[in-house]
C-alpha cells in the first residue's frame, strides 16, 4: 500500500514538472477552453442541483410560460433568464439537462470506440499475418462509409430488431453503440502503428524470451506506449462524438424527446425559428458550438504537446 | 571434439525470410519470389559450462542463431537439442526448456522497458515463472540480484533512464539471472558500450559463469572479446559456420582464408608494422548469395571448384574447416 501511495505522489510530482503542464499554463486560450470544459462538465453533471428548473417535471410545468423572451428583452422574467420554450419550460434548465445527455452519449461512445479501437488495433499489430489483413480490411470498408451513415444504419437495424416502446428505453445505448462503432478505425490504425514498432523492440523481445504471455506483453509492455497517442485522438473525437449525436438527433433518430439532447433541443426550437421565437433554437445551438469548440481547442493542444516533433 | 556432455546440440539449423514483394507487384511486375537464408544449415553442439562464440561481420546471420535457440523465431529447418531432447512444436515442452535459457540484448537502452522500475523490470521472470510469492521476498530476491551485477539495492526504485549505457546492462544481466538460467545467450553484449565499460561486463560475465555453472553461447563481432572469453568460437560467414575450432587453437592457426583475414584486422599493441591485408569488398547479398563456396569473390586462393561446389566442414588438425583450398593442401 506505501508503494502504491509513493507511485502515485511520484507521478504526480513527474506531472507537475512535465512539459505538458508547462504548455498548459503558457497558453491563455489552452487555459479558457480547460476552464469552459470544466463548466460544462460540471453543469451538465450537477444539473438537477444547479439548474433553476427541472424542465421534465411535468407537474412545474406551465403551458401559460410559453414562449417567455430571454430575461432582457421586453416581457422577460427573471425565472426564465434565457427564456422559455412552447412548452413553457427554461431554456438554461433544458441547456444543462441537454448538455447532460450529450456529454454522456459522447464520452460513453468515445470510451466504447477506444475500448474496440485499442484492443483490434493491438492484435492486429501483435499478431500480424491474416488476422491483421482482416481487421485492417474491415476497417478499410468502414471508413469508406461517413459515420453519421454507419450511425444511421445501425440505429435504423436496431429499430426495426426491437419494437418501439421498448426503443425508447434503449435509445441511448443504441446511441452510444452506433456513434462508437463507427469512430474506431482511427483507433485501431493509431494503435496498429504504435504496436509493430513497439513489438520488435528489444524489451518486447526480452519479454517473450521470458516466456511472458502474448496478452500480458501487448497489456503491460505495449498499452503504455499507445496511451498517449490514443487520448489525443479521444479529445478531438469527443467534439465530433457529440456533434454526430447532435446531428442524428437534430434528424429526429437519435435520443427521444423525453430526455432531449442539445441536438434534440434546436431541432425543436427550429420549428419556432421563423415565428420569432429564435431563443428557443439559438441558445441550445450557441451552447454546442461553445461546447465542441473548446474541447477541440483542448484536442489540438493536446496533440502538439504529446508530440515532442511539432515542438 | 569434446567430449563433455552437449547441453545444446544444433543440427543443420536453417532460417529463411521472405522478403519478395506483395503479391501484386509480383503477379504484374514480373517479380519472382525472394529468399534471405539468414541461416543455412548451421550446427554446433555447446557443452556444459564452456562458452562458445559466434564471430562474423554484420549481416552473416550470427544474431539469427541466437533468436532462434531462444525460440524467438520458429526454424524453416533443422533441430535444437537442448539436454538431448529435441525442441519440438510442443508448447508446454518448449516452454520448459526455454524457461532454463535467458538472453541477454545488444542495445541496453532498448532492452529495457522505459517506463517500469527496475524493480519489476528484474522481477519479470519471477512474476512470470511464480518462482517467487510475496512482494517484502521478491524484493530482497530482486535486491540479491542487484548486489550479484554490482549495483545498489536502493536501485531498484528509480527508473532505466537514470542509469548509463555499462549499469543498464547489469540490470539487464540481473533480469536474466532472475529466471535462474543455465544457459545464457548473449547477443553482442556488449558493442553497444564503451571500451572501459566493456572489460567491466565481459569480467561480470565470467565471473558469474563460474559462481553459477552458466553455459554461454555468445555472439560477436569482436574477436578480442571472444579471444577473452569462448572455450571454442565459431565463425560464420553468408548464413554457414565455415570453420569452428578451440580458442586459442584457432586464434593460433586459423584454417579458412576468411578467419585469416578476420584475424589481421585485430591491431595489437606490439607495433609490428607487419604488412595487414584487409578485408576486401563486401559481404554479398544474402539473397542472391555466389555460386559454390560463398566467400569465393573475396578469396584469395578461390578456383574453379570453389565456384562451382560449396564445401562441406571437415576436420582438419584440430579444427572444422568449410574450404576446398584448405582440404586440397593449397593453404
Amino acid at each position: 500500500m506505501d508503494t502504491a501511495v509513493a507511485r502515485v505522489a511520484d507521478w504526480w510530482r513527474r506531472v507537475l514538472a512535465s512539459d505538458v503542464l508547462h504548455s498548459f499554463r503558457s497558453s491563455r486560450l489552452v487555459m479558457l477552453s480547460a476552464a469552459v470544459a470544466a463548466i460544462y462538465f460540471s453543469g451538465a453533471m450537477l444539473a438537477p442541483w444547479l439548474a433553476p428548473q427541472d424542465p421534465f417535471d411535468l407537474a412545474k410545468l406551465q403551458l401559460l410560460d410559453a414562449f417567455t423572451p430571454p430575461v432582457w428583452m421586453e416581457g422577460g422574467e427573471a425565472r426564465f433568464p434565457l427564456g422559455s420554450d412552447n412548452q413553457g419550460r427554461d431554456v438554461l434548465s433544458t441547456i444543462m439537462f441537454g448538455s447532460r445527455v450529450s456529454l454522456l452519449v459522447g464520452v460513453a461512445s468515445v470510451l466504447f470506440a477506444m475500448l474496440l479501437g485499442v484492443t483490434l488495433g493491438l492484435i492486429s499489430g501483435y499478431v500480424g499475418g491474416s488476422v491483421d489483413a482482416f481487421i485492417m480490411r474491415v476497417a478499410d470498408i468502414q471508413l469508406s462509409f461517413p459515420a453519421i451513415l454507419i450511425a444511421l444504419l445501425i440505429d435504423g437495424m436496431v429499430r426495426l430488431a426491437i419494437p418501439g416502446s421498448r426503443h425508447t428505453e434503449l435509445a441511448v445505448l443504441v446511441l452510444i453503440l452506433s456513434i462508437g462503432l463507427s469512430f474506431w478505425v482511427q483507433y485501431a490504425r493509431t494503435v496498429r502503428g504504435v504496436t509493430m514498432v513497439e513489438k520488435n523492440k528489444e524489451y518486447v523481445l526480452a519479454a517473450r524470451v521470458i516466456g511472458v504471455p502474448p496478452a500480458l506483453i501487448m497489456l503491460r509492455h505495449v498499452l503504455p506506449n499507445v496511451m498517449g497517442p490514443t487520448l489525443v485522438i479521444a479529445t478531438i473525437n469527443l467534439a465530433t462524438a457529440v456533434i454526430t449525436e447532435a446531428t442524428l438527433s437534430f434528424l429526429g433518430v437519435g435520443v427521444p424527446p423525453t430526455q432531449p439532447s442539445l441536438g434534440t433541443l434546436i431541432r425543436i426550437g427550429n420549428d419556432f425559428l421563423f415565428s420569432g421565437e429564435w431563443w428557443i433554437t439559438i441558445f441550445p445551438g450557441a451552447a454546442l458550438a461553445i461546447l465542441v469548440l473548446s474541447v477541440n481547442l483542448l484536442g489540438d493542444w493536446l496533440r502538439d504537446a504529446l508530440n515532442p516533433k511539432l515542438r | 571434439m569434446s567430449s563433455a556432455p552437449r547441453l545444446v546440440e544444433i543440427t543443420d539449423l536453417k532460417r529463411y525470410f521472405d522478403v519478395s514483394s506483395p503479391w501484386l507487384n509480383r503477379v504484374i511486375e514480373g517479380r519472382p519470389r525472394q529468399i534471405v537464408k539468414a541461416v543455412d544449415g548451421v550446427s554446433f553442439g555447446i557443452a556444459k559450462g564452456e562458452t562458445f562464440s559466434l564471430v562474423g561481420e554484420s549481416g552473416c546471420g550470427k544474431s539469427t542463431v541466437a533468436r532462434l535457440v531462444v525460440g524467438l523465431y520458429p526454424p524453416s529447418g533443422g533441430r535444437i537439442a537442448f539436454e538431448g531432447k529435441e525442441i519440438g512444436e510442443d508448447r508446454t515442452a518448449r516452454a520448459q526448456v526455454q524457461s532454463r535459457m535467458q538472453m541477454i540484448f545488444q542495445d541496453p537502452y532498448a532492452s529495457l522497458n522505459p517506463r517500469w522500475r527496475v524493480e519489476d523490470i528484474i522481477a519479470e521472470p519471477i512474476h512470470t515463472r511464480k518462482l517467487i510469492e510475496g512482494k517484502k521476498a521478491i524484493r530482497d530476491r530482486v535486491g540479491e540480484l542487484l548486489s550479484q551485477v554490482r549495483l545498489a539495492p536502493a536501485d531498484m526504485d528509480k527508473y532505466p533512464h537514470e542509469f548509463s549505457g555499462g549499469q543498464r546492462q547489469r540490470i539487464s544481466i540481473a533480469r536474466a539471472l532472475a529466471g535462474q538460467p543455465e544457459f545464457l545467450v548473449c547477443d553482442e553484449p556488449t558493442s553497444a558500450l564503451d571500451v572501459s565499460v566493456q572489460a567491466q561486463i565481459l569480467n561480470l560475465m565470467v565471473e558469474l559463469q563460474q559462481k553459477f555453472g552458466l553455459t554461454y553461447l555468445f555472439i560477436s563481432h569482436n574477436l578480442a572479446v571472444v579471444f577473452h572469453l569462448s572455450t571454442r568460437v565459431g565463425v560464420m560467414y553468408l548464413g554457414k559456420l565455415v570453420e569452428w575450432a578451440d580458442t586459442a587453437h584457432l586464434f593460433e592457426r586459423p584454417r579458412h582464408p576468411y578467419t585469416r583475414m578476420l584475424l589481421d584486422t585485430i591491431p595489437d599493441l606490439d607495433l609490428t608494422g607487419r604488412q595487414r591485408q584487409p578485408v576486401g569488398g563486401e559481404v554479398p547479398s544474402p539473397i542472391n548469395p555466389p555460386s559454390g563456396c560463398s566467400f569465393h569473390p573475396r578469396c584469395p586462393f578461390a578456383t574453379e571448384r570453389c565456384r562451382a561446389e560449396p564445401p562441406n566442414l571437415r576436420d582438419v588438425s584440430g579444427s572444422s574447416v568449410a574450404c576446398h583450398a584448405v582440404e586440397e593442401g593449397r593453404i
